[in-house]
């Protein structure tokens, strides 16, 4: 195999990779404030359909980006208000949003299939990728470098900042959090705008720049691989990046190995492997020396209410 | 998850609501118009499989017009579930109604047991009734032109081909395309990529990077969405479309596609139950009947592989040529068809081999 080749499969491997890493990064956040929000593959669609409609209407990708950060910010919200104000059960109200945002983006997109717009390019000038070697480093679109960027400033926050240690405060402990002063359902409600942000952001890489159009379910369930993802990195930033590259590689692995003439497994055993994987980090976790939930925040799922 | 979550939309053609029902009801001694049903599996807007049944239902339409009132309901899901669209439209004053999907098969038998006054039309199924009978195309046929066109136009002598699952339908499709483009070049290789889904774009996507990764300069596809179309165009290879002309996806790639056209069955068969005389039967249309087309063929189509794929079109319409012709061994050696021998219509229904050359 050429380098050329092996560039190719790992430009592959990376825009795979990348919207289950956002998607996954966003939710990340969201579940350290205690919050579970299974609508990811909503928000999604939601993001995906938004992000089109404007590129397509403005001929501009950047504002097709822009768009899908305010609508998955926007479908969010729906979830936000249900949960936090209203205290609705979030495991219910998370998958009830997934069938919404299923339903919403086919209904604004019906006017968009069978339409196309201009792939979202490279960040750099494609002169300065000229090299395969070059091109595997400087070759990749700014979501891909904004996406990593994320993962060091979302660790960096968590870790290192005293607003994310109060975001983990609460999602660890609710009623403490509240009793000290900070106020629970704001910093739950910044969290979910973060985390729809990206899952917006997550969706509209498949309808601006993996495949530069719309159809109904274009995301065809990664929202729920990145739900798999968060469990699957114990809720560390590191290990999500680590994780979504991961799952990434075994998805293009599959087909390489299918085109290259190599069975290993049937495909339909290399389409579960991502979950398996998930099952596999699970159980380890739960038999390790922090048995039982080990990394999960503590009050995750749980409603809060100021009493 | 769209096998459980599905957005039913019930859509009246003609300018007719449910609360209308009752005055047509009323006008049916006059001459009320003749209801048509149709369910579909996905949206209108796939602009795959499901456009081009809505298609026939607006040819229908426009061929008799206030003669007839037409109602679909789209994203069916395939099961048991399905009865309830079914009954549904049987309920609601349709005469004679198209399930066109696979997996309506067992319900449309079921509903048609309880209404055997309508007719009940099922498309690529193989369960009939005396009220209920099957239609499909033969999509062999247009893959056997494309495969002629990939033969000429590729220069590597390989051909990538994305594939849902090992169905009969699907196999005959890989077999027919690659018989083909092996009649231009012996050396031809077609590498199939099971991608599990009908539909996924993301993965098709990929799949067609991974094939063009290994050599392949053409790419075709038995999936629904036109996401190989455009991962060929990025990367400067031919493709073709799926079940409609897909060339606004792919300008420079898309060399040809199959087309389903099932307007000539549909206005024929509703023709037949306004006259009283349709009856149950099989139909396995081809180019000949128009129910498999070829889109016009791209500029960069060579005037070598125009000649030869129109020459396959002129050769199965006068029925001199069939693309499963013998002598034909699969990939352990064994004879399939000895030489000269055609293929029964059995024999490619059932079809789970794969020829010499087929990496799948």
């Amino acid at each position: 195999m050429t380098s050329a080749i092996l560039v190719s499969i790992l430009m592959t491997l990376v825009a795979a990779s990348t919207p289950i890493l956002l998607a996954a990064l966003g939710e990340l956040v969201v579940e350290k404030a205690g919050v579970l929000n299974l609508g990811v593959e909503g928000v999604m669609l939601t993001g995906a359909v938004a992000g089109f409609a404007v590129a397509y209407s403005t001929g501009s990708t950047g504002a097709g980006l822009v768009a899908a950060l305010v609508a998955g910010v926007a479908t969010a919200m729906v979830f936000a208000v249900l949960t936090l104000s209203l205290t609705a059960n979030q495991v219910a109200t998370g998958l009830a949003l997934t069938i919404f945002g299923i339903g919403a983006s086919s209904l604004i997109g019906a006017g968009f299939v069978g339409r196309t717009i201009t792939r979202l390019g490279p960040a750099f000038p494609e002169a300065l990728s000229g090299h395969p070697l070059l091109r595997a480093v400087l070759g990749h679109d700014i979501v891909v470098y904004l996406s990593l960027a994320l993962v060091l400033a979302v660790s960096f926050f968590l870790n290192r900042t005293r607003p994310g240690l109060i975001l983990r405060a609460v999602g660890e402990n609710d009623a403490s959090a509240h009793a000290i002063g900070y106020r629970v359902i704001a910093i739950r409600y910044a969290a979910i705008t973060f985390g729809g942000a990206l899952a917006g952001l997550a969706g509209a890489y498949f309808s601006l720049a993996l495949t530069p159009m719309w159809a109904d379910s274009l995301t065809a369930g990664r929202g729920w691989i990145a739900l798999a993802l968060v469990v699957f990195a114990a809720w560390r930033p590191a290990r999500l990046l680590l994780g979504a590259y991961l799952f990434g590689a075994v998805m293009t692995a599959e087909l390489q190995f299918k085109a290259a003439g190599v069975t290993v497994l049937p495909p339909e055993a290399l389409a579960m492997a991502p979950y398996l994987a998930t099952i596999a980090v699970l159980t380890m976790m739960s038999l390790g020396p922090k048995s039982g939930r080990a990394n999960a925040p503590a009050c995750l799922g749980k409603p809060f209410s100021a009493s | 998850m769209t096998s459980i979550i599905t957005r039913r939309r019930f859509n009246f053609g003609a300018g007719a609501s449910a609360a209308a029902l009752p005055f047509t009801a009323g006008r049916a001694l006059a001459q009320a118009p003749l209801g048509v049903g149709f369910i579909y599996v996905g949206p209108v807007g796939d602009h795959g499989w499901t456009w081009t049944h809505d298609q026939g239902r607006l040819a229908v339409e426009k061929e008799f017009g206030a003669k007839v009132k037409t109602s679909f309901i789209e994203k069916v899901a395939e099961g048991p579930d399905a009865a309830r669209a079914i009954r549904q439209l049987a309920q609601a004053n349709n005469q004679i109604i198209f399930t066109t999907s696979f997996g309506f098969m067992n319900p449309t038998i079921q509903v048609a047991k309880q209404f055997p006054k309508l007719f009940f039309e099922h498309a690529t199924g193989y369960q009939r009734a005396d009220n209920v009978a099957t239609y499909n195309a033969r999509f062999y046929e247009g893959r056997a032109v494309i495969g002629t066109i990939a033969g000429h136009m590729s220069k590597s002598g390989q051909a990538g081909y994305i594939a849902s699952f090992p169905i009969p339908e699907v196999v005959m499709g890989i077999n027919a395309f690659h018989l083909a483009a092996k009649k231009v070049n012996p050396n031809f290789r077609t590498k199939v990529i099971w991608a599990s889904t009908w539909y996924d774009p993301a993965k098709e996507a990929d799949a067609a990077k991974a094939l063009i990764d290994q050599g392949c300069d053409i790419i075709t596809q038995h999936t629904d969405s036109a996401a190989a179309l455009q991962a060929a165009e990025q990367r400067g290879v031919f493709a073709f479309g799926q079940a409609s002309d897909m060339k606004a996806f792919a300008p420079k790639a898309h060399l040809s596609a199959i087309i389903d056209d099932w307007s000539g069955y549909y206005v024929k068969r509703v023709r037949e139950a306004m006259d009283g005389t349709w009856k149950t039967g099989d139909v396995w249309g081809g180019i000949k009947d128009g129910m498999v087309k070829i889109a016009p063929y791209n500029d960069a189509v060579t005037p070598a592989a125009r000649a030869a794929a129109d020459a396959v079109q002129k050769g199965i319409v006068d029925g001199t040529l069939h693309p499963f012709t013998g002598e034909l061994k699969d990939q352990k050696g064994v004879v399939r068809l000895k030489a000269g021998e055609k293929a029964s219509d059995e024999l490619m229904s059932k079809m789970d081999w794969y020829v010499d050359g087929v990496q799948a």
